[in-house]
């Protein structure tokens, strides 16, 4: 409407200082040479060295990678088919059942984690990738079904029914007509599904068992040790990771808005 | 349009057995009394009479302190932000919200770990106080270094839904008001706030929720000592072994936050008829 006054100016930036320094600090200093987060001595990738050769590591990347990807295939199928039971159906239990899809995003993270872990403790589950995999999907499905359902809501009906008028069956009307079209909010939903269930920590830390450590739980037990650089370079990794992500995301959601 | 309806079959399925079980597990762990068993069917209120002793509720009292004074601190930092942003020109606007969004994405414990190479004691700002000749000052595992945290991390979840009932607004509304001879401070209380009510509702219920509920930065920037109900839970889950305590406190937990929310929908509704 109007251009803003200096004084504004000088309070974005503050709060945008704010909110960008820290994660700045920690990219300038995974490159710097000293051991200590003080001063600047000279540009070293020795960090980023040791990082690489750290088995654990590894094979905590490994695991994420693993994880990130069965649950987030695992949700793909789940989310997607009860996004589309869910707006086929006219029971009563539907607004029942519309309200337990949002609870997982409700619901704070740390009871989800006791929950779970309470819940498999009971079944006897040995702790490791079966339960993680199983507490990833518990906030992945969500993520996955809201975005499917979003995009059945914009959908013309018409569409499926005019296949099935001009012979199709309804399988194949489903699979020609339905399919095709929900599947950008399927890969957009799966995206984001992968990316919270490579950032989770708070509901992993709870099933993970004592063996198995997933790189963000990786990460959290080694900052708690204090301010390391090799932590420093881990976190641009994962950093470079997330800003990759949201790039392929962004190009999934245009893709998508073509498409409409 | 009526085929495929058993498609939500398993969604169903899988909806009962992780969601809905587990949570009335949870339930009756909390009134039951620990055993030999994984769970016995005695009943009790032990659990819940256990948070009367001083240690406990002063946690949840803390905890509710810290997450009002992070919702209001985010409130007041927020609001004006969203307000700046609000009155941009639409490309402005389209790049400030996405830099507002982009730390929402950077995941949460790298961002509360940023915080700690500035503020430990042999960190970067001690340093540059040091070389002015001032003292080291210790910010790293105070209420400080958690506030700073908590503010920092749920900001965002302020600003946007605030800016986007602002940008939702009638901005004839805005110029009716001064052509009807308001002043600014009017203008502002008497339509552009009312108007942004619900932005802010949803605001502080979302800081709110994630504020008292946060458990890995008060860990990590309050030390291991540091209690809010988040590191309570996890304590009597993972080093204490109360299951039993443990599923009271969440229980505690879960109505406090049901009850602000319910206040909070409430008051939305009486202020806006």
């Amino acid at each position: 409407m109007k251009k803003s006054t200096r004084f504004e100016k000088i309070y974005l930036g503050i709060v945008f200082l704010l909110m960008y320094l820290p994660v700045a600090v920690v990219i300038i200093f995974s490159f710097n040479e000293s051991k200590l987060p003080v001063r600047l001595t000279g540009f070293s990738l020795q960090w980023y060295q040791k990082l690489f050769a750290d088995r654990d590591m590894q094979e905590a990347l490994v695991n994420s990678l693993i994880l990130g990807a069965a649950s987030c295939a695992v949700s793909a199928v789940i989310g997607t088919m009860g996004a589309v039971g869910l707006s086929r159906i006219h029971w009563k239990t539907k607004g029942a059942l519309e309200y337990i899809s949002i609870l997982p995003l409700m619901i704070p993270e740390i009871i989800l984690g006791m929950v779970l872990m309470a819940f498999f403790y009971m079944l006897n589950l040995p702790f490791g990738m079966l339960t993680l995999l199983i507490g990833h999907t518990v906030f992945c499905i969500p993520y996955i079904l809201m975005e499917v359902k979003a995009r059945l809501v914009g959908m013309d009906p018409s569409l499926e029914e005019a296949a099935r008028d001009l012979g199709a069956t309804s399988l194949r009307a489903f699979f020609d007509i339905t399919l095709p079209l929900i599947m950008p909010a399927v890969a957009s939903g799966s995206l984001l599904a992968f990316a919270m269930s490579m950032d989770d920590v708070v509901i992993s830390i709870f099933i993970n068992g004592p063996r198995l450590s997933t790189l963000p739980i990786k990460v959290y037990t080694q900052i708690k040790t204090g301010v390391t650089p090799e932590i420093n370079a881990l976190c641009t990794i994962m950093l470079a990771f997330t800003v990759l992500l949201l790039l392929v995301y962004s190009l999934v959601r245009k893709l998508y808005r073509k498409l409409r | 349009m009526k085929q495929f309806k058993r498609l939500i079959i398993p969604y169903f399925i899988w909806a009962i057995i992780i969601l809905v079980i587990p949570l009335f597990l949870i339930a009756l762990y909390a009134f039951t009394t620990e055993g030999n068993e994984v769970m016995t069917l005695s009943f009790t209120w032990g659990n819940f009479a256990k948070f009367l002793e001083a240690t406990y509720l002063n946690v949840i009292l803390k905890s509710f302190w810290l997450g009002l004074l992070t919702t209001f601190i985010c409130l007041v930092l927020g609001y004006p932000l969203a307000l700046i942003i609000a009155r941009c020109s639409e490309k402005m606007q389209g790049l400030l919200i996405m830099l507002v969004t982009i730390p929402m994405w950077i995941n949460m414990l790298l961002r509360t770990y940023a915080w700690m190479n500035l503020l430990s004691d042999n960190g970067i700002i001690n340093n540059l106080l040091a070389k002015i000749g001032l003292g080291p000052i210790n910010m790293m595992y105070t209420d400080f270094s958690v506030m700073l945290g908590l503010i920092c991390n749920f900001m965002p979840f302020m600003i946007i839904p605030i800016h986007t009932s602002l940008n939702k607004m009638d901005k004839s509304l805005i110029e009716a008001a001064y052509d009807l001879g308001a002043n600014r401070f009017q203008t502002f209380w008497k339509v552009i706030w009312k108007l942004s009510l619900p932005g802010v509702v949803n605001g502080i219920m979302m800081v709110f929720l994630l504020a008292i509920s946060s458990f890995v930065i008060p860990k990590l920037l309050g030390g291991g000592q540091y209690m809010l109900i988040g590191n309570l839970i996890e304590s009597q889950f993972i080093s204490v072994g109360d299951w039993n305590f443990g599923s009271a406190i969440s229980m505690i937990l879960a109505v406090i936050i049901l009850l602000s929310m319910s206040l909070m929908k409430r008051m939305d509704k009486e202020k806006g008829e």
